[in-house]
């Protein structure tokens, strides 16, 4: 018999691979007896995942990266076989900063080069009238909303650092803060960004796909001294996780998916605003027009399941290049070796398949991203705090 | 006054009674700069206005995360914090995780000004919680006082039974069938409900 896991989880949509694996009796299936916890931050997620109060959890994959290298707290080696999901994120910024990234804007809407040069300019313009810096808000230091919202605005010529401010805001604090104008734009993932938008407060102006076309975004995070006792159940797991992902991508069950992911005690906001985001068919402004787009979540289509250690080494680049820690070979590999291909095609009886130089990452702006020349990918940027 | 004779404390909670009990045991100890935050609207703003040495947080406040930007070295940030409890000291983690808080103190005060504070926190916190479920407990208890009374009450009168009688009918069948005198109770309840 196998003792019962605790797994805790946010209540975001790209959890849904997990929650559909336990409420759809996936890990019963299995022979596991899974309660889930809702946290309210990702601080606690990571506590109690370090000290042993749960075995497992839905967790930001930067995160597991600095939990392991021992950034921003006690260094707990965390590995993550099970990717939840690739993307899910979007930008979402007030009616006043639409309008003034549309007024400046030279190209398309959709093309984040442009939109990022015509913040450029708004920046610019509230300088020379002596206006307040924008207010970026974002979901956790190490996040991956931190590093897009960074990635998309450096690429225009805009410092995060120096000409705007960036702050953390819970997820579901985003939407009021907009409203009463604390933050001019966010990056979060679904539902908040819908629900802006519902509500008439913010337009979005892109799903984080477009700046990158493959972004790990929440991985299934175990510590590694649990992995290596419990490998039978971490298999279990990772077979249940992959089964609720290849439930939720088949679009006959996504109204079940969403109803599941609906409940109170899961996301809990209404099923219709879930089913949108896993359709990736979002309304995107108040006046209602919407934006289709296949990559906007990923839970289980083009091998989103399978952690890329290469996603793994984006991140870590990212600390990097915005001083969150000092370059260091041992750390990059620590770093890559947090996300387990292995543990997955194991769990899987799958053949596993080499990840190369190829560009896994995909982003709009800079030369392919190569995980064995992060030194060569960063100096190809501009703005940054490493210095070759 | 400065951090060297009373290190400024600063309690982010949005429980006015768990705050006022954790913020007088603090001046008990002699902790006088001791402030409490209640509005999480532009908290980072409130506390780097106040420049604590200490900020206590609960752990049900989603606004933990507001406080890891503390850690990063950045132009906003002008006293980074360190590290919450030192890295070999898990059972600290383990005991105010349990307890519902979390303890952020600012670079450059002693580990051994820190380990009152903390383990003062953890008891008060601790108390707070016990309390708490005291309260449920009588909350639910005098809940189900009532359900067993009007339950009793449909006994007497459906089947003409004395109240004594009509109780011990009760706890005889929630013994044989394992559950609470509340749950048969409530079952009663639920069905003269539904035969009315």
């Amino acid at each position: 018999m196998i003792a019962p896991l605790h797994i805790g989880f946010i209540p975001l949509v790209d959890a849904s691979a997990l929650i559909v694996a336990v409420d759809k009796g996936f890990t019963a299936a299995e022979g596991l007896d899974v309660t889930l916890v809702r946290e309210v931050s990702w601080s606690n997620v990571r506590d109690k995942l370090n000290i042993g109060l749960f075995d497992a959890a839905h967790l930001l994959a930067p995160v597991a990266i600095a939990s392991s290298l021992g950034l921003g707290h006690v260094k707990v080696p965390i590995v993550a076989p099970f990717n939840l999901g690739l993307n899910g994120n979007a930008i979402t910024v007030s009616p006043a900063l639409h309008a003034a990234i549309m007024s400046e804007i030279d190209g398309s809407a959709m093309d984040p080069m442009a939109t990022a040069q015509a913040l450029a300019r708004v920046v610019a313009s509230r300088r020379k009238s002596g206006a307040d810096p924008l207010t970026f808000g974002m979901t956790f230091p190490f996040s991956t909303h931190n590093y897009q919202l960074r990635f998309w605005m450096a690429a225009g010529g805009v410092d995060p650092d120096e000409d705007v401010h960036m702050v953390v805001l819970p997820p579901p604090y985003m939407v009021d803060s907009l409203a009463n104008g604390q933050v001019d734009a966010f990056c979060v993932g679904a539902p908040w960004n819908s629900i802006a938008v519902d509500l008439g407060v913010g337009h979005i102006l892109h799903f984080v796909s477009d700046i990158l076309v493959r972004a790990a975004e929440k991985v299934l995070a175990v510590r590694q001294s649990w992995s290596e006792k419990n490998p039978e159940v971490l298999a279990a797991l990772i077979r249940a996780s992959a089964r609720a992902a290849e439930f939720i991508e088949h679009p006959e069950n996504r109204t079940e998916a969403a109803r599941i992911l609906a409940q109170p005690e899961r996301i809990g906001v209404d099923a219709e605003v879930i089913q949108r985001t896993l359709d990736g068919r979002l309304k995107v402004s108040p006046d209602g027009a919407r934006r289709e787009s296949s990559r906007y979540l990923l839970v289980a289509r083009e091998g989103a399941g399978r952690p890329d250690p290469a996603q793994a080494a984006w991140l870590y680049a990212q600390m990097v290049r915005w001083g969150q820690t000092a370059m260091r070979p041992e750390a990059l590999k620590t770093a890559m070796k947090v996300f387990r291909p292995d543990l997955y095609d194991a769990a899987l009886g799958q053949q596993g398949k080499a990840t190369g130089p190829s560009d896994a990452i995909g982003a709009f702006a800079g030369p392919a991203f190569d995980p064995a020349d992060i030194a060569g990918h960063l100096a190809a940027f501009r703005i940054g705090h490493w210095k070759p | 006054m400065s951090a060297e004779s009373s290190p400024k404390i600063v309690i982010v909670d949005e429980s006015p009674i768990r705050a006022a009990i954790l913020e007088e045991g603090l001046r008990e100890a002699g902790f006088t700069g001791v402030v409490h935050i209640r509005e999480m609207q532009s908290l980072l703003a409130r506390i780097y206005a106040l420049d604590p040495d200490v900020i206590l947080i609960d752990l049900e406040n989603p606004s933990r995360d507001v406080l890891e930007q503390m850690f990063q070295v950045s132009r906003a940030v002008k006293r980074p914090i360190a590290m919450f409890v030192d890295q070999s000291d898990a059972a600290s983690i383990q005991a105010s995780v349990d307890a519902g808080v979390s303890a952020y103190i600012v670079d450059g005060l002693k580990k051994e000004r820190i380990k009152p504070i903390l383990d003062l926190c953890i008891s008060r916190f601790n108390a707070f919680s016990k309390l708490q479920d005291e309260l449920d407990r009588t909350k639910s208890a005098l809940e189900d006082r009532k359900v067993i009374d009007r339950a009793k009450g449909i006994l007497m009168k459906v089947k003409g039974l004395t109240e004594d009688e009509a109780y011990v009918l009760m706890r005889s069948t929630a013994m044989r069938e394992k559950k609470k005198i509340g749950e048969i109770a409530q079952s009663i309840l639920t069905a003269s409900e539904l035969l009315k």
